[in-house]
């Protein structure tokens, strides 16, 4: 195993985002019992250094079960949990860029001197990065206040952010938001309670806020989960449609195999706070190399009822482990089939940890079974 | 191009066959009088099981799926009330039966279900076990004991190991903790299992074990099922016959080969283009326009014109007549009645 073929995230001018070794690990409580034998803090370690890069104008998705860590990585890299280690690096634009420099002075960079290092900010100055950056989360039911007008949820980053010089420049500007997701004419839904609109009219809502402040950079955390199938494409499209006319960049953050083939150029699988597998869509879906990956894709069910009475086969063991007792070696070894198959390899997979090498092109992996000797 | 599977699964679809069904419901209506008005959450819902049939009921949320599996356990919460029609078990018009009679002899002993989410509503400070004695108690008067003994039985049955019936909920994954929601509604040995997205809010390996398990009790047992869900990818790995619903009406109904294959209603095409796929050709997501009616104020006419693409004049005005297609594969839609 040479050094070179081991992952990398790119670092250059193309690199809207990039995230190296980056860990958040949730501290547990300490038991009477642990506090007095003086035993070490546990830690759920959600996160467990990951690195990737996105690069501009690139969906990125972030795959894996519930547990594995994606939703946290999303919030870390807008610091909405602040991160243990690692690096957050984040190209803003030129505005964005002076003004960090303003209030930041000049070692907020990271080495290519236009990324800014997102963990060196200052937590009052990463507001003018968030400009930038926004989030939609998940369930559009519980991301608006219920008692404010969806006028008023608009408005109120362009205060903040103060931009607009009056209410009624503001309001035309979330007539336009409103109108750019499609919730038109905008002054039938300006006046309305998040009670009152539809939840695939809610998701809209929440990606105007998120879009009304011109952002770069949106992390997308399950936007489509909660809403019911035939809305959904919808939505689907209407991230697209912004993320091509806006030039936005996307990290995509989802469950769903099947639906990164519509939207993303890469994919990141993680199981239990780490990248098991990274690549361009096509070859993660085509030929997906990680046992973790295939039995993901196997466990999928397809809308072909020819093969209902048989039992699916997983290509899988037991259940996901606790992620504060995390498995040595690969962490993915007590479930593992390939391993099994190839007991040769189990003074590697139950000791050391694997590292994502490259297989093919681009197309990396965390896993014992292609170490080349 | 139906041949290969015709003989096996459309008899129990087909309206003139003399197979015995075991359940058999017809013109089912259930509203919800609310004080907005009438909400109409299942209006003239017809379909039958045979013995050791798996039916899917699809839709999306707010068709009336859930109520209608309320409504065969006879539990649809007020203000809600079964209006009209009959839901013959057995024979048996269990609408005319008394509320003691009926939780006597069919909820729970005749047709028991799988709630959404019961998992999560596991007592949090009861053993498992203790809850599933329980059971046999209440409806068998066996002593705790003899309870906790077929609670060990019907652990190992749902692949659980039997020592679970001294584990606090809290202790189980999710997938266990629907394990154990499905051996309670196994308990008393019903003949028809209703459940209720019994998969929803698992992981998909989780969900593919969860579906292996119903699959596999399906085969030993030869219970019958409805299995009701928004997916119409998992219910196409289990389901024999599939209904979907939209806004209280079944607009499609026959048996999964043919619904799949060849769906007939603009509203099921749409959700099968909806639907993103692995493998295959990467064909466009379609998705259907607009959004599910108001049930109190539903459309006139078919309740999906305003968001069908083919909608005509006639649409607009007047309810689609039920059509009959071969093998026993209904729809309610106008292009088909038309042709």
């Amino acid at each position: 195993m040479s050094l070179e073929n081991v992952y990398r995230p790119k670092l250059d001018r193309d690199t809207l985002l990039y995230v190296r070794d980056l860990k958040v690990w949730f501290p547990l409580r300490r038991g009477f019992k642990e506090i007095i034998t003086m035993a070490p803090t546990k830690y759920v370690k959600a996160v467990d250094g990951i690195s990737f890069a996105v690069g501009e104008g690139e969906v990125f998705a972030l795959v894996g079960e519930s547990g594995c860590g994606k939703t946290t990585t999303g919030r870390a890299i807008l610091r909405l949990v602040e991160p243990d280690s690692g690096v957050v690096g984040y190209k803003p634009s030129e505005n964005i860029l002076k003004k960090m420099i303003e209030v930041e002075g000049g070692d907020v960079f990271l080495e290519t001197k236009i990324h800014i290092d997102v963990m060196k900010v200052s937590s009052k100055n990463m507001k003018y990065l968030r400009q930038e950056m926004q989030i939609v989360f998940q369930d559009p039911y519980a991301s608006l206040n219920p008692r404010q007008l969806v006028l008023s949820a608009l408005m109120e980053p362009l205060e903040i952010h103060r931009i607009g010089s009056s209410r009624e420049e503001r309001i035309e500007m979330v007539a336009k938001a409103l109108e750019i997701v499609k919730l038109t004419p905008p002054e039938d839904f300006m006046y309305r309670y998040p009670h009152q609109l539809s939840g695939g009219q809610r998701q809209r809502v929440v990606i105007a806020r998120a879009i009304i402040l011109k952002p770069r950079f949106i992390v997308a955390d399950e936007p489509l989960s909660m809403l019911d199938v035939s809305i959904r494409t919808d939505i689907l499209k209407l991230m697209i449609e912004l993320k091509n006319k806006l030039g936005l960049s996307y990290l995509f953050i989802t469950h769903d195999l099947a639906l990164t083939r519509y939207i993303a150029n890469k994919i990141a699988v993680m199981y239990l706070g780490k990248i098991v597998e990274i690549g361009p869509v096509e070859k993660i879906l085509s030929n997906p190399l990680h046992p973790y990956t295939k039995a993901l894709i196997k466990a999928i069910p397809e809308p072909d009822p020819s093969r209902r009475k048989e039992l699916k086969e997983l290509e899988v063991k037991g259940e996901v482990p606790s992620a504060i007792d995390i498995p040595p070696g690969c962490r993915f070894h007590p479930r593992c089939i390939a391993l099994d198959a190839n007991p040769q390899l189990a003074n590697l997979c139950k000791v050391r940890e694997p590292p994502l090498i490259e297989v093919e092109k681009d197309h990396y992996v965390a896993c014992w079974l292609y170490r080349k000797t | 191009m139906y041949e290969q599977d015709n003989g096996i699964d459309m008899a129990g679809i087909s309206k003139n066959g003399v197979e015995d069904y075991l359940l058999e419901v017809s013109d089912l209506k259930v509203y919800y009088f609310t004080s907005r008005g009438v909400v109409k959450a299942v209006d003239n819902v017809g379909f039958s099981i045979r013995r050791g049939e798996i039916l899917a009921l699809a839709g999306e949320s707010g068709c009336g799926k859930s109520t209608l599996g309320y409504a065969l356990m006879r539990l649809v919460p007020p203000p809600g009330r079964i209006v009209g029609g009959s839901i013959k078990f057995n024979g048996v018009d269990v609408l005319r039966l008394s509320e003691e009679e009926f939780r006597k002899k069919i909820r729970w002993r005749g047709i028991s279900m799988i709630f959404q989410g019961a998992m999560n509503s596991l007592n949090p400070v009861m053993k498992i076990g203790d809850q599933i004695a329980e059971i046999f108690r209440i409806h068998l008067g066996l002593p705790k004991q003899e309870g906790i003994k077929r609670a060990r039985e019907l652990l190992k049955m749902v692949g659980l190991d039997p020592e679970k019936v001294n584990a606090y909920p809290h202790e189980l994954s999710g997938g266990m903790k629907q394990r154990v929601v499905i051996a309670m509604a196994l308990a008393l040995n019903p003949p028809l299992i209703i459940a209720d997205e019994p998969t929803t809010a698992l992981d998909v390996v989780v969900q593919a074990q969860i579906l292996n398990l119903l699959k596999s009790l399906q085969r030993e047992k030869g219970i019958s099922m409805i299995v009701i869900s928004h997916d119409l990818s998992l219910l196409a790995e289990i389901a024999d016959s599939i209904a979907v619903m939209y806004a209280g009406k079944i607009v499609e109904y026959g048996s999964s080969d043919i619904v799949y294959k060849n769906p007939q209603h603009p509203y099921t095409l749409g959700l099968i283009d909806s639907i993103p796929r692995l493998s295959g050709e990467k064909t466009e997501l379609k998705g259907i326009p607009g959004e599910p009616p108001d049930l109190i104020n539903p459309p006139p006419g078919c309740r999906f014109h305003p968001r069908c693409p083919f909608a005509m004049d006639i649409c607009r005005k007047e309810e689609p007549l039920i059509v009959e297609l071969k093998y026993g594969h209904r729809v309610a839609c106008w292009l088909i009645a038309k042709r």
